[in-house]
């Protein structure tokens, strides 16, 4: 009793805390190479544009290193608040990754009090070295995690005998199951994107008020070449994803699609909802979907027709978003090639308004292209917690009062964000600030290296 | 020792770790807390901003790294424990998010009003989570926690008599830590005035410490039975060294003796090490005291490997890193840049 009214807000709660977590991701996962490319600049070079940057960057990181903790670790108690059901049949089974991810997490937290502390008193090439181990984690971290959410997409390394009982537990195969495969370096790159466009994007507004000096040019140069560098990669391995969703997951593909009935020569729909089992609204590019996803318009796809009626995502959501977040993808890869382009022939950031305009919208676009992709995969998982094996309304708690726990994260994840914002804008401000006093009394950083290479 | 055993061990490790230094942790909150208002209590609340400044979230990962642990190796008693007792672990997921994000807005702000709020957002969480987590101890240890998800009472399985002595000893043994270790802090600089703050803080938080550990003798006997017999029984060599450190500490400290600081941090954590592994102790070989033991929760043995394997691993990277840590810590290489450039 309690189970069924409990699902709803149980699913709220997730997708609140999860939906939050995951803009928190790439500022832990790749924001410290953006630093650490600004502190080897610095220390290189002597640059000590770049040194500053490096040191106001880690700030910004120590902030949101430590929400992005706190909402993770919530996570990690709302796998037993929320979804017992998931671990009491299959804890076993996918354990062994978020073991890894908890050896990653404590490595990269004892890095980050390191390197954010260091930069006084430390050895300045020591202390770079300090910052390493923070991206190695952040990699390994992201890919058990991600891999743990590829199992639920794909479960394996298991089996269940006649009584549904789960046997020959193989945690190895577990972790590296199918769809850990595209899902992993997917996430990856998406971290890279999100936190590269997101640093720029504040650089380029900047810039559009005119501070085009060198700290903002360099700062939005650096941000936004990492961006620029994953962007294209990202289509080859959304491609790859895309492909691996349609072999292994029909009901999810059907619902991104839009795909109603089963057959080759499936049209793509760009736009477009489902009204009563009818695709209404779409621009239909006759046999394209097939011919992407197979190579030949002769490809059959599963439509909806072939799921059964309590086995569908809800498609619309799922279209609608995977739509978003290919059209942002496709959007950003341009403004990539742009920079790309200005870059290689000139050596320099497009001077166009328009291209600044766009870089200043970047940052939060990728951060919805982030949130979209998520979306597709984990609305189109449903109603499945672990496709095909259990359902999300098994899983869930039967402690009840779950309403209760979701008004209180709302309340208390709106504080949390208010709470990031104003004290990051307060930060930039302090900085603006800085500099404005700087330069009235000329008392700009030390264009001398302070420290031999 | 069979593969259960050992992942239970490495599973205690976590729990003996998380309450040493998340303890800590916790009771620098706690003097935050009660350090008075922003003229008075400026110079304890930067000794302990520098103090635990570096190492907190590292402190807090040995949380995760249980929780982890708990649901791969003993997942029946994961779902027992999370879903049962589903209040009090909430009431400690809204300390835990006040509490960290508390101390970083904190850091990162110098409006005297903002400081105040993110402030006292820190400092009253660093009350609640020990508390939670106390109660928590308190409904495992006296067999209120059943098989089953959401088998057990929603409400007495934390409010009862166990429960109220494990929330507030958590919380005078955090104090406890903390003084003694902030004392420390305040003599490797040279801040005798703070010495002397801490070293009476520590004195009474000391013997608060005694007094509820002496009352708790009797509740367990009323209200948790079995661990108590294994606390007076098997694990009475531990308890016996946690009283035993515990005392010397507050000995040492009250008398202002001017031993290395390093003996009294060590005895001082000791003593909190002691007494957790002495209820693990206790309680052995049962998981979920009374319904549920080791071998019964425990996942398939390929799996327990794996674990064991990960935490092997986990040991050769992570020993070296958090030596790295607290040596910086003490060198005072690690200098609080925060509120500059």
């Amino acid at each position: 009793m309690f189970a069924l009214s409990d699902l709803l807000p149980a699913r709220e709660q997730m997708a609140l805390t999860l939906g939050v977590h995951i803009i928190l991701v790439p500022f832990g996962v790749a924001l410290p190479v953006i630093v650490l490319l600004a502190h080897y600049r610095g220390l290189r070079r002597g640059d000590e544009v770049a040194m500053l940057l490096a040191r106001r960057w880690s700030k910004v990181m120590a902030v949101l290193f430590a929400v992005g903790a706190v909402t993770g670790t919530v996570l990690s108690f709302e796998m037993g608040l929320l979804w017992p059901g998931l671990f009491d049949r299959f804890g076993a089974v996918i354990g062994i990754p978020f073991a890894i991810e908890g050896l990653a997490f404590f490595t990269e937290a004892i890095f980050v009090g390191v390197y954010l502390y260091g930069w006084k008193r430390m050895h300045p090439w020591a202390h770079f070295a300090s910052g390493v181990p923070i991206v190695v984690a952040g990699v390994v971290g992201s890919f058990a995690v991600v891999s743990a959410n590829g199992w639920m997409n794909h479960p394996s390394g298991f089996s269940l005998d006649a009584q549904g009982r789960v046997v020959g537990i193989d945690p190895m195969a577990a972790m590296f199951n199918r769809a850990t495969l595209y899902e992993v370096p997917h996430m990856l790159l998406a971290s890279y994107m999100v936190a590269g466009f997101v640093v720029a994007s504040v650089y380029a507004v900047g810039m559009l008020r005119g501070r085009r000096d060198r700290y903002h040019r360099l700062a939005f140069g650096l941000a936004f070449g990492v961006a620029a560098l994953a962007a294209p990669l990202q289509v080859v391995v959304g491609d790859v994803a895309a492909r691996g969703v349609f072999r292994d997951q029909p009901s999810k593909f059907a619902a991104m699609e839009l795909t109603t009935v089963t057959g080759p020569d499936q049209a793509m729909h760009l736009g477009g909802v489902l009204v009563g089992g009818r695709v209404v609204g779409a621009i239909s590019l006759p046999g394209l979907d097939s011919l992407l996803v197979g190579f030949d318009r002769s490809t059959v796809i599963t439509g909806l027709d072939r799921i059964p009626a309590d086995e569908r995502a809800p498609a619309n959501i799922v279209h609608l978003a995977f739509q978003v977040m290919v059209a942002i993808g496709t959007a950003l890869v341009a403004l990539s090639a742009w920079f790309g382009w200005s870059w290689w022939r000139r050596r320099r950031i497009p001077s166009s308004r328009w291209f600044l305009r766009a870089a200043a919208l970047a940052g939060a676009a990728s951060v919805v292209a982030l949130e979209a992709g998520w979306i597709t995969t984990e609305v189109g998982r449903q109603p499945w917690i672990a496709y095909r094996v259990l359902r999300t309304r098994d899983a869930v708690t039967a402690a009840g009062g779950v309403w209760v726990s979701y008004l209180v994260i709302v309340v208390l994840y709106t504080a949390l964000v208010v709470g990031t914002i104003a004290v990051l804008r307060s930060m930039a401000r302090r900085w603006r600030l800085e500099e404005g006093a700087q330069e009235r009394t000329g008392d700009r950083p030390d264009p001398e290296p302070v420290v031999a290479p | 020792m069979n593969a259960a055993d050992v992942a239970a061990a490495v599973l205690w490790t976590g729990v003996v770790a998380y309450a040493v230094f998340g303890g800590a942790d916790f009771g620098a909150g706690f003097w935050d807390l009660v350090a008075g208002g922003d003229t008075r209590g400026e110079r304890p609340r930067a000794l302990i901003d520098r103090a635990i400044g570096p190492v907190w979230e590292a402190n807090h990962v040995w949380l995760v790294f249980c929780l982890v642990m708990l649901w791969t190796a003993f997942p029946p008693a994961f779902v027992a424990v999370m879903t049962t007792l589903t209040v009090p672990l909430s009431l400690a997921v809204v300390g835990i998010v006040l509490r960290g994000a508390g101390f970083a807005f904190r850091k990162a702000s110098v409006a005297i009003g903002r400081r105040r709020v993110f402030g006292a957002s820190f400092a009253i969480s660093s009350l609640l989570t020990p508390f939670a987590m106390g109660t928590v101890a308190g409904g495992i240890a006296s067999g209120r926690v059943p098989v089953g998800n959401a088998a057990g009472s929603r409400w007495t399985s934390w409010i009862n008599p166990t429960s109220v002595l494990g929330g507030a000893l958590a919380v005078a043994v955090c104090a406890y830590l903390a003084a003694v270790l902030l004392v420390g802090d305040a003599r490797r600089l040279h801040d005798a005035d703070l010495e002397e703050y801490f070293a009476r803080r520590a004195v009474v938080s000391g013997a608060v410490t005694g007094v509820v550990a002496l009352v708790g003798i009797a509740v367990l006997a009323a209200d948790a039975r079995r661990v108590f017999d294994g606390l007076t029984g098997r694990a009475l060599p531990l308890v016996v060294l946690s009283a035993a450190c515990g005392g010397w500490t507050l000995v040492a400290v009250a008398r202002r003796r001017r031993a290395p600081a390093l003996s009294t941090r060590v005895t001082a954590a000791l003593a909190v090490a002691a007494v957790v592994a002495a209820w693990g102790v206790a309680q052995y070989p049962d998981v979920l005291v009374g319904s549920l033991s080791l071998d019964q929760a425990a996942a398939p043995k390929v799996t327990l490997t794996w674990l064991v394997a990960i935490a092997a691993v986990a040991v050769i990277v992570l020993v070296p890193s958090f030596a790295l840590l607290y040596t910086l810590l003490q060198r005072d290489a690690l200098d609080d840049a925060a509120t500059s450039h």
